[in-house]
């Protein structure tokens, strides 16, 4: 059992957990992330890490609402305990000097990139932010992007703050030389701004997390085609070649299982399982 | 004038089974299970032979003959304490193991007609004992030595158990939320209930072993420093990695490893979805690849789970699966069809990703392989195109490959195993290993009997550097 020893809400249906996980803190790294199990009922739901605090022996996650388990978990309060929370998987970010490093994140992926970005600026590289949300309310860890960035860019889907999209960045990678892109977000921000560093030749690094049941590579269910290459998301990633990813393929993918997701979904509203 | 001796029968008392037509549609056990006077009359067949030819077929050497005398002697008890002697899993034993390539393949009555049914005598035992709550030895004295082990599938279950016995103490790291490795994630509830699983190893926890959940060695903690706070380790690992047909369309939806599928059906029990979380989806015509166990498994399970029609494509011909008789005749009676000497070439998807059809081709049989199965051969030009909507990929597994890839000088061969010498000891000191991680692919049992081979080395190691 693991207890959340703080809850934030960010955003709208979105929440900051912070889990006591003494021994997962002390071999986080970022761009890892852990697999969560509400209950015994409960499914595997992967999350990637956006901190971890080795004194007070927690690890942050950010979740935002979309299913069954994700809107249970956002009903759990500080105090309250979740079955499993096993990690860190996945192989760390590549950290180092590289020079400039634009780092892209879109809705609650931002928190982890804000991990990533955070440990590039210490490596000392030039760091470019640029975080995205559907409207200004959605946007989280500004400030806190801010802090580690040196220049930050918002975009939002409707405008009503900062850019509208993130077609701005084709302007942004024409005046600025950038050694290195880091796409954390949904696939489609993921998909568009890999395009948009390809014509530059920047390798472009992202981070993917498909469907996955037991995250160690049992499953098979989040394998992901890169370049002509089958790869396993949870052992041979989560960071891959964003020029190289079959995104259409992932895209499909992810849609897999959405009528069982909305039938789990209505089960739950309508009590069909307790708490 | 002596008592004539009764005449022992020929054929073995039959397994009481639920009806094909009616288990098709339930998760319930298929094999019920002996009776006490069932077991009893199967046990008087047992010829109680001086030179137990059916130990020799034990990787676990079970006194069979001296716990079926018991058995014909109504001591039940006294029975099931004897096979405990040398497994400490026998529900699961008595229901999983190939007896009849085993024990039973050695079995003098075998010769005349049936052999001796011990695995279902075993299992009788231990059903008899659960149901009337476990009796747990005495706990031997403490060494003061620690032992780690990685991975509580039946190889480390088995270790732990053979440890705690010589007095160590011994603590299982599990990566999943549940011990039993396969037996828990692989093997059907039809085959072998949970709850069965469940019991035995709550019965290795009451031995004094503490089983660590959510720890994935490799990834939370290195081997190198499990070895700063034991004094031994055993990697039980398993093969528990999926192998993909590596065709054209493998990627789409609706096509699954049989990992992934029975993981979530067994595992995370998506059998009960909605009430558990996890979901599965199972179209009306499935396709199960491969020809073992495994396969056997998953396609009697797309079965329960709804489908109209689930066909098993294997590339060799019946005589050469590599499954359990019995598994294949269960399956055969509740209607699964073998599609045999048949090949995928690529699978065909629709519009929005899912999978609609499977390319085939048909196969002859050549000249045996390194395997010694006579090695498949396309047939070029018999391609034919089968309508499917899901797919089950069961045509093996390999090591997984985390401790090899986190554990500096550890010998790993170009198959992913790990190097062990006669003494299931790797190239690093104190640090053993057994089951699958180091065979490939192999059976419980056979996984058994090397975790508790691994734990009678690293006993001889530990009180060697005293």
């Amino acid at each position: 059992m693991y207890a959340i020893v703080r809850k934030r809400e960010l955003a709208p249906h979105t929440n900051l957990f912070e889990f006591s996980a003494k021994e997962i803190t002390v071999k986080t790294k970022p761009g890892q992330f852990v697999i969560l199990r509400i209950d015994e009922d409960g499914e595997r739901v992967p999350l990637t890490i956006a901190g971890a605090n080795v004194e007070k022996g927690t690890i942050t996650v950010v979740c935002h609402e979309v299913g069954k388990s994700t809107k249970q978990l956002g009903r759990l309060k500080e105090g309250d305990f979740v079955q499993d929370l096993l990690g860190p998987l996945g192989k760390p970010a590549e950290i180092r000097k590289f020079g400039t490093v634009l780092c892209v994140g879109g809705g609650v992926m931002v928190a982890p990139l804000h991990f990533q970005a955070e440990a590039f600026h210490e490596a000392g590289n030039t760091v470019i932010g640029v975080i995205g949300a559907r409207t200004e309310s959605h946007l989280i860890y500004e400030d806190e992007m801010r802090k580690v960035c040196n220049e930050l860019h918002v975009a939002t889907d409707d405008g009503s703050r900062g850019y509208k999209r993130m077609d701005f960045l084709k302007g942004l990678l024409k005046a600025k030389k950038v050694d290195r892109a880091i796409v954390m977000g949904p696939v489609v921000t993921m998909k568009t701004v890999s395009e948009f560093t390809r014509p530059y030749g920047i390798p472009t690094v992202v981070n993917l997390i498909p469907i996955m049941v037991d995250g160690m590579g049992m499953c098979g269910a989040c394998r992901v085609t890169v370049g002509d290459r089958m790869m396993f998301a949870c052992v041979d990633g989560p960071d891959f070649d964003g020029h190289q990813v079959d995104f259409e393929e992932l895209m499909a993918r992810l849609k897999m299982f959405t009528p069982q997701e909305k039938l789990a979904f209505v089960f739950q509203e309508e009590g069909g399982r307790s708490q | 004038m002596s008592k004539p001796k009764p005449k022992i029968k020929k054929e073995a008392v039959p397994m009481p089974k639920q009806d094909p037509k009616e288990r098709g549609h339930n998760f319930n056990e298929v094999a019920r299970g002996y009776t006490e006077e069932q077991a009893v009359a199967e046990a008087e067949r047992c010829l109680q032979c001086v030179k137990a030819a059916c130990v020799n077929g034990c990787p676990v050497e079970v006194d069979i003959p001296a716990f079926i005398q018991l058995v014909r002697e109504h001591k039940f008890d006294e029975a099931i304490r004897k096979v405990k002697e040398k497994n400490s899993l026998p529900a699961i034993c008595g229901r999983v193991c190939p007896q009849e390539e085993q024990c039973q393949a050695n079995c003098t009555m075998g010769k005349v007609g049936d052999p001796v049914s011990i695995g279902r005598l075993e299992r009788f035992l231990a059903d008899w004992e659960r149901e009337r709550g476990y009796e747990i030895p005495q706990k031997t004295a403490s060494t003061g030595k620690r032992v780690a082990i990685v991975g509580a599938g039946p190889a480390g279950l088995t270790a732990a158990a053979e440890l705690i016995k010589f007095g160590h103490e011994v603590v299982v790291f599990e990566a999943l939320h549940k011990p039993g490795g396969v037996l828990i994630y692989g093997i059907p509830e039809f085959r072998l209930p949970k709850k069965i699983v469940e019991a035995e190893a709550e019965y290795i926890e009451k031995l004094g072993t503490t089983i660590k959940m959510d720890a994935m060695i490799g990834r939370l903690r290195t081997i190198e420093e499990l070895l700063e706070k034991f004094d031994a380790v055993f990697i039980g690992t398993g093969a528990g990695l999926p192998l993909f047909m590596r065709i054209p369309g493998e990627n789409l939806c609706g096509i699954y490893s049989a990992n992934e599928f029975l993981i979530r059906v067994n595992l995370m029990k998506a059998y009960a979805f909605p009430k558990s979380d996890t979901p599965i989806y199972v179209g009306k015509k499935v396709a199960v690849i491969g020809g073992g166990n495994v396969a056997m498994d998953s396609a009697r399970c797309a079965l329960r789970l709804g489908a109209e029609e689930v066909k098993i494509i294997y590339r060799r011909s019946k005589q050469e699966m590599p499954a359990r008789a019995e598994e294949i005749e269960n399956a055969e009676e509740e209607g699964i069809v073998f599609e045999f000497l048949t090949n995928p070439r690529r699978f065909v998807g629709n519009e929005r990703g899912w999978v609609k059809a499977m390319e085939c081709i048909r196969m002859r049989l050549g000249e045996p392989d390194a395997s010694g199965r006579r090695r498949p051969i396309p047939i070029e030009g018999s391609e034919f195109t089968i309508d499917v909507d899901t797919v089950i990929i069961a045509i093996g597994r390999t090591p997984n490959p985390i401790i090899q890839q986190t554990t500096e000088g550890l010998q790993v061969t170009k198959w992913g195993t790990i190097v062990t010498d006669e003494n299931a000891e790797t190239s690093i000191e104190g640090v053993y290993a057994g089951g699958d991680i180091v065979t490939g692919e192999a059976t419980v049992i056979s996984a058994m009997g090397a975790g508790k081979k691994g734990a009678r080395a690293i006993h001889k190691y530990l009180m060697k550097s005293e």
